[in-house]
């Protein structure tokens, strides 16, 4: 979540302003000739990146196309016939498909609960350590869990909780059952919870550590002189810096209410059945990969892009209208 | 904290606190919970970290005493890694992580920096367009789909590349190295291609010179990245002796099964025709966390400077 979520916000402002460019305003531009003489090594030097994005992102957000035909692998996209809307209607009549839904929805919901507000208060707990020496160890540590796979975070959490694991282990030495939390369904949701928190928490709290650190130290001398305690200095100052960077985490969040853990779902799907554990993500794998039914498994996946893109508008005009900065600045 | 650096300038006899005179002295309490709230932070991290490799390196009798997995080591054996390491699946998906790591890595950084580079000159020729054509894919996810029928399409079903090309461009990545080379001086680059440089001169003899913690940064993204990758090859390996680490981390280790398909001596040699023991299967998980704990400590402390300034500069 968190490479995404720093997406930059003043990146689409720039590119709508170009004016604040190093060199003065020109008057005159200089003619397309001599731009392509001085500037073609540029141009060949973005190309390959552009190019692959080109290739492995715009053509399948084209590739789209074929949720609204009968697809199929053998006639290609061209000789199938477009049958319009049929695989929604077939799919908004699914139930499977509203499980996945609900439950897409019912975990990003808990986890916006549970999972969003503790980076931030790790980092006000980082920020309140006054050797910079702890400081740093305790961060190398609570970052370094980001960059494991999710298998191997599955696994860890499988050895320490599972059937077969540690806590079950130590529990029968002490006469009690073993339990499996991990093939649990009823307690799913605080497993993967728990996941993405052991996982992810530490890194996503550098985002607020970084906002932080550009707070204006004599602010808070001069609410203590003023007799402000501890906690009103938290409230008045802190939290206050920390709204721009919150609000803007909680927008992309929102724009991914559809999305969950991928990996963490398609791992544990078999271990824990289908009931707790199918989210939209897998249940598109499962139609499309594993069934074969491409055209309705794209139109799922469609659905999930598109209401993902509208949840990003309306949460970026809502923090517009609350005065806030917002992901970018013109819709 | 300004002093904190002040303070190891000169040698005091008795060494600052470093607490601001305004900020009220801390309560016993509150230092108190703090600690032991950080320890069980540090404990959540290093504990379940500590025991697996612990477990991987005992003797079977080793684990047959505690019941399963060891915390406190007592006999102490390389068994399981000898007997991993001695050719198999393992080896093999080992060869294959490190072989798509170091080229994939290589391969995407190279064409995020040119491109970084490219685009980190507004008034350029094409730049609005060219930048927009990036940020967009910010806007819109491709879909599984859509994206897997284009890999077979482009008949990269088993081959290694379908690791590499779909996910080697990460448009964040690129944003986040732009924003670091637009902050170097543009006199910099002015004198040098006054000087006769080129754009690839420029770019490696002063850009680059001058980013290494972004490079380092973005160099660990990818590499973690690759090194990571499951899905992937779920999706476009369909041939399981191509798999990559991660894919036989899986199915040893969290499924702890025989690797189907698989030839009957490349599943005798590991183990045994039978389930994995316990510590073979700890011994993949240790494989799978190496190279990420090997180069964690060298890029560890870019985070920071290289991660945030491009992120979210002011």
């Amino acid at each position: 979540m968190s490479t995404r979520t720093a997406l930059p916000p003043q990146e689409t402002a720039d590119a709508d302003q170009p004016a604040a460019a190093p060199q003065p305003p020109v008057p005159r531009r200089p003619p397309l000739r001599y731009r392509l003489r001085r500037d073609w090594p540029l141009l060949l030097m973005t190309t390959p990146a552009v190019g692959l994005l080109v290739v492995f992102h715009y053509i399948p957000v084209l590739g789209n196309v074929i949720a609204f035909q009968d697809y199929s692998p053998w006639t290609g996209i061209r000789g199938s016939p477009f049958v319009g809307f049929a695989e929604f209607q077939t799919m908004f009549s699914d139930p499977y498909f509203w499980d996945a839904v609900v439950n897409t929805l019912t975990i990003t919901t808990f986890q916006l609960i549970f999972y969003f507000p503790i980076p931030i208060a790790l980092a006000l707990l980082l920020n309140s350590l006054l050797s910079p020496r702890i400081r740093m160890l305790i961060q190398a540590v609570v970052y370094l869990p980001h960059f494991f796979s999710w298998v191997l975070v599955i696994t860890l959490f499988q050895q320490m909780l599972g059937g077969a694991g540690l806590l079950s282990q130590v529990m029968r030495q002490y006469g009690a059952d073993g339990l499996n939390i991990m093939t649990n369904p009823d307690t799913f949701i605080f497993l993967v919870t728990a996941q993405s928190v052991w996982k992810d928490a530490g890194w996503g709290a550098i985002i607020f550590l970084a906002a932080l650190s550009t707070v204006d130290q004599t602010q808070y001398e001069a609410a203590a002189v003023d007799g402000a305690g501890r906690w009103r200095r938290l409230w008045h100052i802190t939290l206050p810096s920390l709204r721009p960077v919150i609000v803007l985490l909680l927008i992309l969040r929102l724009g991914e209410a559809l999305t969950v853990g991928f990996e963490q779902f398609i791992l544990q799907r078999d271990a824990v059945g289908w009931e707790a554990a199918e989210v939209l993500d897998t249940y598109v794998y499962y139609e499309g990969i594993v069934s074969s039914n491409w055209s309705y498994a794209a139109a799922a996946g469609l659905f999930k892009g598109v209401v993902g893109l509208i949840l990003v508008l309306i949460a970026n005009r809502v923090a517009h209208a609350l005065g806030e900065q917002g992901v970018y600045q013109r819709a | 904290m300004p002093d904190t650096v002040a303070a190891t300038a000169i040698p005091t006899r008795r060494r600052k606190s470093r607490r601001p005179v305004w900020e009220e002295p801390p309560t016993r309490i509150g230092q108190m919970s703090k600690g032991v709230i950080l320890t069980l932070i540090v404990l959540a991290v290093v504990f379940p970290l500590w025991v697996v490799v612990i477990t991987s390196l005992s003797t079977q009798e080793a684990i047959n005493r505690a019941g399963g997995l060891v915390v406190i080591p007592t006999d102490v054996s390389l068994q399981a890694y000898r007997e991993i390491f001695s050719g198999g699946v393992v080896t093999r998906a080992v060869m294959v992580s490190l072989g798509v790591t170091a080229i994939g890595t290589a391969f995407s950084l190279t064409v995020t920096v040119m491109a970084a580079y490219g685009l980190s000159r507004p008034g350029s020729l094409l730049h609005r367009p060219l930048l927009f054509t990036v940020l967009l894919t910010f806007l819109f996810v491709p879909g599984l789909i859509p994206t897997y029928l284009l890999v077979s399409s482009l008949g990269l079903i088993d081959s290694y590349a379908a690791l590499i090309l779909p996910t080697a461009v990460s448009a964040f990545n690129l944003v986040v190295m732009r924003s670091f080379f637009m902050g170097i001086p543009s006199e910099l680059i002015d004198s040098a291609r006054i000087d006769g440089a080129g754009e690839f001169r420029i770019l490696t003899r002063i850009v680059l010179p001058l980013s290494k913690a972004v490079t380092a940064v973005v160099g660990m993204f990818y590499a973690v990245g690759y090194w990571n990758a499951f899905f992937n090859a779920l999706l476009y390996l369909h041939d399981n002796r191509k798999w990559p680490l991660q894919m036989v981390l899986r199915t040893y280790v969290l499924d702890a099964q025989h690797m189907p398909g698989v030839g009957a001596s490349a599943d005798a040699d590991i183990v045994g025709g039978a389930v994995p023991t316990l510590a073979i299967r700890m011994a993949v998980v240790v494989i799978a966390i190496l190279p990420v704990l090997a180069i964690y400590p060298f890029v560890q402390r870019h985070f920071t400077k290289g991660v945030i300034i491009g992120a979210i500069k002011g």
